[in-house]
C-alpha cells in the first residue's frame, strides 16, 4: 500500500519507477503482482483522437474605446460571446462562415473551431471580427484585428468531454457508402473504424474510476491540466466484462488546461468528409499505484477489452440500440476483424502510435520530477446511464 | 542490350492548345509501354498527366526530350501525390481506403504509417479521407 504523498515524495526526489500502460503487463507478469505493487509508483496511460466536445474560453483584453462583443468571429468561425465584454468561447465543431457544410454532399468541411485552436496553439497571428450593439461604457460598433495566443490574457482550454472509457467500432450495413465522424464506410460491410487506444486508454485502466476523479491532475496536449467534472454523457453504469472492462461508451471525463502551454503536435484541426470538423487531442493521464488492486487493472491487454461493433448505416442514426456483436482490440488490430464468416478490413480513427508518445513523455516528465499525481477531490460516478432525448407535445 | 527500365512522370502542360496526341508518340516513336494513373489536358486550360513509361534507357531519354520540345514541363520525381510526415498523426484511417497498401503500417507495435511512393498509383482516396490533410496532390 502506498499513499498519493509517498509516490509523490518519490517523484519529487527523483526516485519514482513509472511503466507506460503498454509495458506495465509483461513487468507484473515478470515480477509477480505482489512485488511490482512495492515498486512501481506510476503507470502513465493515453489517448489521442478526436473530441469533438472541446473548445476554449478566449479574454482578449479591452480596446480602446471598449467594445462588448455581441457577436464574433475568429477565422470566420463563429465563437460565442453570451458571456462577458470581452469573454468569447470557440467550440471545435464550429463551422468557418459560410461553408457548404453537406450542401453538395459529402462535403469536405477544411476549416472550424477545431482548426482555429490548431492555428492559435501553433503560435498563427488570427483575424478577430465582433460586433456590438453600442452602449455608454462599451461604445465601440465594431472591430477588426489581428492577434496570436501570445496576447490574449487568458485561452483556457475547457472540454466538456474528452477521453471516452471504450467506444464503439463503426460498419456499414447499407448499400451506399457513408460519411460518419468514425470516418468513410463502404457499403456491405466493406470496412470498419474504430476509435480507442485501447490498453493504453486512461479509463481503461481504471475501470472503477479509483484513481481518476474530479480534481485528478492531467497531461492534456503538453499542459497540465485537470478534471473538472465527469464528462457529458458520462455513464459509468455499463455492461462490463467480468473484469470490469467496460464494454461500452461508459465513463468520460470534462477537462481544462492552459492552452498557452500546450505543444502543436497535440493539438490538430480535424477534417471529416460529409461529417464536420472537430479537434483532435492528446490525453495523459498517470495512475498511482496505490495498492496491488489498482495495479491489476493497469495491466488490461488488447485481448481483454471488448467494443461494440454498430451499424451506422441505420441502427446508430435509428437509435434501434442493436449490437451486431463485440470484438477485441487485439482483433481491430490486427487490421482485419469477421463476422458472420466475412472478413472485414479495419482503420483507426485514434492514433495509437500518438498515444504512446504521449504515454512515454508523460512517463519521462514525472521520472524527471515535474509531474505529480494529485488525490481526486471527489469521484466520478460508477452507477449512472445514459438518459434519451424524449419527444413530448406541450404539457398541458 | 539496354536495360528496361520503368520511370513514373508527371507531366505539366502549360495553357495553350496542345494539339500533339503526346501518349501515341511515346508507344509509335518511342517504343515505350505506357501506363496512365490520371490526366487532365484540356484545351485553354493548365493540365497534367501522370504516367509509368517502360523502355530502354535510351528510349525513355529520347521520349522525355521530345516532350520537352512540345513545351511541357516533364517531372520525373513522380511525386503527384505526396505525404507530409509531420501532419500525420498516423491514425491508421487511411490504411482501408488505399487500394496498393501504398499507405500501410510500418511497425505494427508503434503502428507508425509508412508511404511507399513507388506503390502510389493517385486514386486519390487517402486525400478524401485524410482528417488531418497530411495528403496532398500536386494537382
Amino acid at each position: 500500500m502506498k499513499t498519493y504523498e509517498q509516490i509523490n515524495d518519490r517523484i519529487e526526489s527523483g526516485k519514482a519507477v513509472v511503466l507506460t500502460a503498454d509495458e506495465i503487463m509483461d513487468y507484473v507478469d515478470k515480477k509477480g503482482l505482489e512485488a511490482a505493487a512495492r515498486e512501481v509508483d506510476v503507470v502513465t496511460t493515453a489517448t489521442f483522437g478526436p473530441m469533438c466536445s472541446s473548445g476554449c474560453f478566449i479574454n482578449f483584453g479591452h480596446s480602446k474605446p471598449k467594445i462588448r462583443m455581441s457577436e464574433a468571429w475568429i477565422e470566420d468561425v463563429l465563437v460565442y460571446t453570451g458571456i462577458a465584454a470581452v469573454d468569447v468561447y470557440l467550440g471545435a465543431t464550429q463551422l468557418r462562415h459560410g461553408d457548404p457544410a453537406n450542401m453538395y454532399p459529402p462535403g469536405e468541411f477544411r476549416y472550424g473551431g477545431g482548426h482555429v485552436i490548431e492555428d492559435l496553439v501553433a503560435g498563427k497571428s488570427l483575424q478577430l471580427f465582433a460586433l456590438s450593439y453600442g452602449t455608454d461604457d462599451y461604445p465601440r460598433r465594431e472591430i477588426r484585428t489581428y492577434f496570436t495566443l501570445a496576447d490574449v490574457n487568458q485561452a483556457t482550454m475547457v472540454n466538456p468531454r474528452n477521453c471516452y472509457q471504450n467506444y464503439n467500432v463503426a460498419i456499414n450495413d447499407s448499400d451506399r457508402t457513408i460519411y460518419t465522424y468514425l470516418g468513410v464506410l463502404e457499403p456491405r460491410r466493406g470496412n470498419a473504424t474504430y476509435c480507442s487506444a485501447g490498453q493504453l486508454s486512461p479509463l481503461l485502466n481504471d475501470p472503477y474510476y479509483e484513481t481518476i476523479g474530479v480534481g485528478t491532475r492531467v497531461w492534456l496536449a503538453g499542459a497540465q491540466g485537470h478534471v473538472y467534472s465527469e464528462g457529458t454523457q458520462h455513464a459509468g453504469g455499463c455492461e462490463r466484462t467480468s473484469d470490469g472492462v467496460p464494454k461500452e461508451g461508459a465513463g468520460t471525463l470534462a477537462l481544462t488546461a492552459d492552452m498557452k502551454r500546450m505543444k502543436p503536435e497535440f493539438v490538430r484541426g480535424v477534417s471529416l468528409r460529409g461529417y464536420g470538423v472537430s479537434l483532435a487531442l492528446g490525453v495523459g493521464i498517470p495512475i498511482p499505484i496505490l495498492n496491488e488492486k489498482v495495479l491489476q487493472r493497469t495491466c488490461v491487454r488488447d485481448r481483454d477489452i471488448l467494443a461494440p461493433v454498430i451499424d451506422y448505416g441505420n441502427d446508430y442514426p435509428q437509435k434501434t440500440g442493436r449490437v451486431i456483436c463485440h470484438v477485441s482490440y487485439e482483433q481491430l488490430r490486427s487490421g482485419e476483424i469477421e463476422i458472420d464468416g466475412k472478413k472485414i478490413i479495419v482503420g483507426s480513427m485514434s492514433s495509437y502510435h500518438k498515444a504512446l508518445e504521449i504515454a512515454r513523455l508523460l512517463a519521462d516528465e514525472i521520472r524527471r520530477g515535474d509531474f505529480l499525481v494529485s488525490r481526486p477531490i471527489q469521484a466520478l460516478p460508477k452507477d449512472t446511464t445514459m438518459k434519451s432525448l424524449v419527444i413530448r407535445r406541450k404539457p398541458s | 542490350m539496354s536495360q528496361i527500365l520503368t520511370k513514373k512522370l508527371v507531366l505539366f502542360f502549360p495553357r495553350y492548345d496542345c494539339e500533339k496526341p503526346i501518349i501515341y508518340h511515346l508507344v509509335k516513336d518511342h517504343n515505350l509501354v505506357v501506363n496512365v494513373y490520371r490526366a487532365k489536358v484540356t484545351p485553354e486550360e493548365e493540365g497534367y498527366l501522370v504516367l509509368d513509361v517502360r523502355g530502354t534507357e535510351q528510349d525513355i531519354q529520347k521520349a522525355m526530350d521530345f516532350i520537352k520540345s512540345c513545351n511541357v514541363t516533364v517531372n520525373n520525381s513522380g511525386k503527384g501525390v505526396t505525404w507530409d510526415e509531420h501532419r500525420c498523426t498516423h491514425c491508421g484511417q487511411c490504411v482501408t481506403h488505399c487500394p496498393t497498401d501504398a499507405l500501410h503500417i510500418a511497425d505494427p507495435a508503434t503502428r507508425r504509417i509508412a508511404f511507399d511512393e513507388d506503390a502510389c498509383i493517385e486514386c486519390l482516396a487517402c486525400i478524401r479521407v485524410c482528417p488531418f490533410e497530411a495528403c496532398a496532390s500536386a494537382f
